[in-house]
């Protein structure tokens, strides 16, 4: 567990243009490994991960890490849920926030080599990003995110749009890093990866926390009809 | 087309036969441009990516501004440049009107909105697609700026050439400020008006050929030399 937690979220609301996209959420994390975040498409996770990470605006409420928010969010990395690549080779994408920080060239692109054969693309280090593909677009989100040794990553569906053998890989490399130390907060729909990975588990509905258990508790003994309904595969109104 | 044939011929002997006055001019017309465009570049680019990542309070009207001024009359620019170099004008006492350098900076004051709208409306394309991680990733300004720039580099280069297209092709302006004076501010565009005027089309034509060599040869040039640089896609 990392010094960011616990954390303790109270009320706290995000909305832009009038429109509420997420919120008011009251939830304890204590942040033990891995936190999956569930629900139905536009149920807000997408929202809460980024008024966590504190790139969405925080309009009502409060967000409390145990250390200060500009401490905590330097401890942070996040992986969209669409890959965002600079356009540059591989290896520029991969070191780009070590040298944003300071790094010296060398020393950056020596570490982004590491991790680059850490996810698999020690073989297209040159390649220009955009020229991957989707699931080595998202190794290399993965491998950019944890270059600065965060201690929390977000991760916004790693896995969606993967076959089985790439998703395979992907949760390999999130349960090293998660072995190594570092916390994650991620939202998928495959409910058989987030039974694979989750210590605890937050679902969604309607911009709200509707549940907040640990993951076992949920898979066997959901405590409300929404997420029961979920599980099952209906759809949730 | 007698003419044109005319103008084809001389442009073709002017060129082999190394005039010293075609070279002189010409020289001076690069010169003027490409030290205006550099000038103006420093300006338009950083200006660029400032309006593309940073939100204040002017900077529609900011982008509205530059967007009009890309249409801005020469004739009127260096008009108003020559009244502020002109002996009895505020900048008088540099000595500066009928200069080469009057004619830069009339030339730099009508290339930098062009540069600044086209690099514009790129580096705010690239900033909608990197806007959420470089946010996530808390980079200074002056980074983001960098970045944008540097990743923009081959639409910026366009703009460079959309802005050297400009100047050298333009005549109202270095008319003015720069009187077309022989072998002190005579350029290509200059010396094809004075000789239209005098009737010589042919060597008018001639020079007239020669200027679109120029402007062709660079264009090419540089983006030879750009693509050497990068194999990809941007
Ligand atoms: N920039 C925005 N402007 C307006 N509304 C938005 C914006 N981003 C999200 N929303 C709305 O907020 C709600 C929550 O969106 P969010 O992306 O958080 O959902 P999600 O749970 O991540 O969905 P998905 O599973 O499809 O990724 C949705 O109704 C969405 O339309
Ligand atoms: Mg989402």
């Amino acid at each position: 567990m990392s010094a960011l937690f616990p954390l303790r979220v109270s009320g706290a609301k995000s909305s832009r243009r009038g429109n509420v996209l997420v919120g008011p959420v009251d939830l304890e994390l204590s942040g033990a490994g891995t936190t999956v975040v569930i629900g139905p498409n536009g149920s807000g996770k997408t929202s809460l991960l980024a008024m966590l990470h504190g790139t969405n605006r925080l309009n009502a409420g409060r967000i409390d890490w145990a250390v200060p928010q500009d401490q905590a969010r330097a401890q942070q990395a996040f992986v969209f849920q669409r890959p965002i690549l600079l356009r540059r080779s591989v290896i520029q994408n991969i070191a780009y926030p070590l040298l944003m920080r300071g790094m010296t060239r060398k020393t950056a692109l020596n570490r982004a080599t590491e991790w680059s054969e850490r996810v698999g693309l020690g073989a297209m280090l040159d390649r220009p990003a955009q020229s991957l593909s989707g699931g080595e677009q998202q190794k290399l989100a993965l491998a950019r995110a944890m270059i600065c040794d965060p201690q929390l990553l977000f991760l916004d569906e790693p896995c969606a749009a993967l076959d089985g053998r790439a998703t395979r890989e992907i949760e390999a490399i999130l349960q090293s890093v998660a072995a190594s130390g570092t916390d994650l907060i991620m939202t998928t729909h495959d409910l058989g990866q987030a039974q694979r990975l989750a210590q605890d588990v937050v679902f969604m509905l309607h911009g709200k926390v509707h549940e907040c258990t640990s993951a076992k508790e949920f898979f066997t003994a959901p405590k409300t009809n929404a997420a029961r309904a979920f599980l099952r595969g209906d759809i949730v109104e | 087309m007698a003419d044109l044939w005319g103008g084809l011929v001389q442009a073709f002997w002017l060129i082999v036969t190394f005039d010293a006055d075609l070279f002189e001019i010409t020289l001076r017309s690069l010169y003027v441009t490409l030290t205006a465009l550099v000038i103006a570049c420093l300006i338009a680019l950083p200006l660029a990516s400032l309006l593309a990542v940073k939100r204040f309070r002017w900077r529609r009207t900011v982008i509205g501004v530059l967007n009009a001024l890309m249409g801005l009359p020469p004739v009127v620019v260096g008009l108003i440049v020559y009244v502020l170099l002109s002996r009895s004008g505020p900048f008088g006492v540099f000595g500066l009107l009928f200069t080469p350098t009057a004619m830069i900076i009339a030339q730099v004051i009508i290339i930098v909105p062009l540069v600044a709208s086209i690099a514009h409306q790129s580096l705010r394309e690239l900033w909608t697609d990197y806007h959420d991680l470089l946010i996530s990733l808390n980079v200074t300004q002056a980074q983001k700026m960098r970045t944008l720039l540097w990743d923009a580099r081959r639409a910026l280069l366009t703009a460079a050439l959309a802005g050297f297209g400009r100047g050298i092709g333009e005549v109202g302006a270095i008319m003015i400020v720069g009187g077309n004076i022989d072998h002190a501010t005579r350029v290509l565009t200059t010396a094809i008006a004075l000789e239209t005027g005098r009737g010589d089309f042919a060597l008018a034509l001639g020079l007239g050929f020669v200027l679109i060599a120029l402007a062709v040869a660079v264009n090419l040039m540089i983006h030879g030399l750009s693509r050497t640089e990068v194999e990809g896609r941007w």
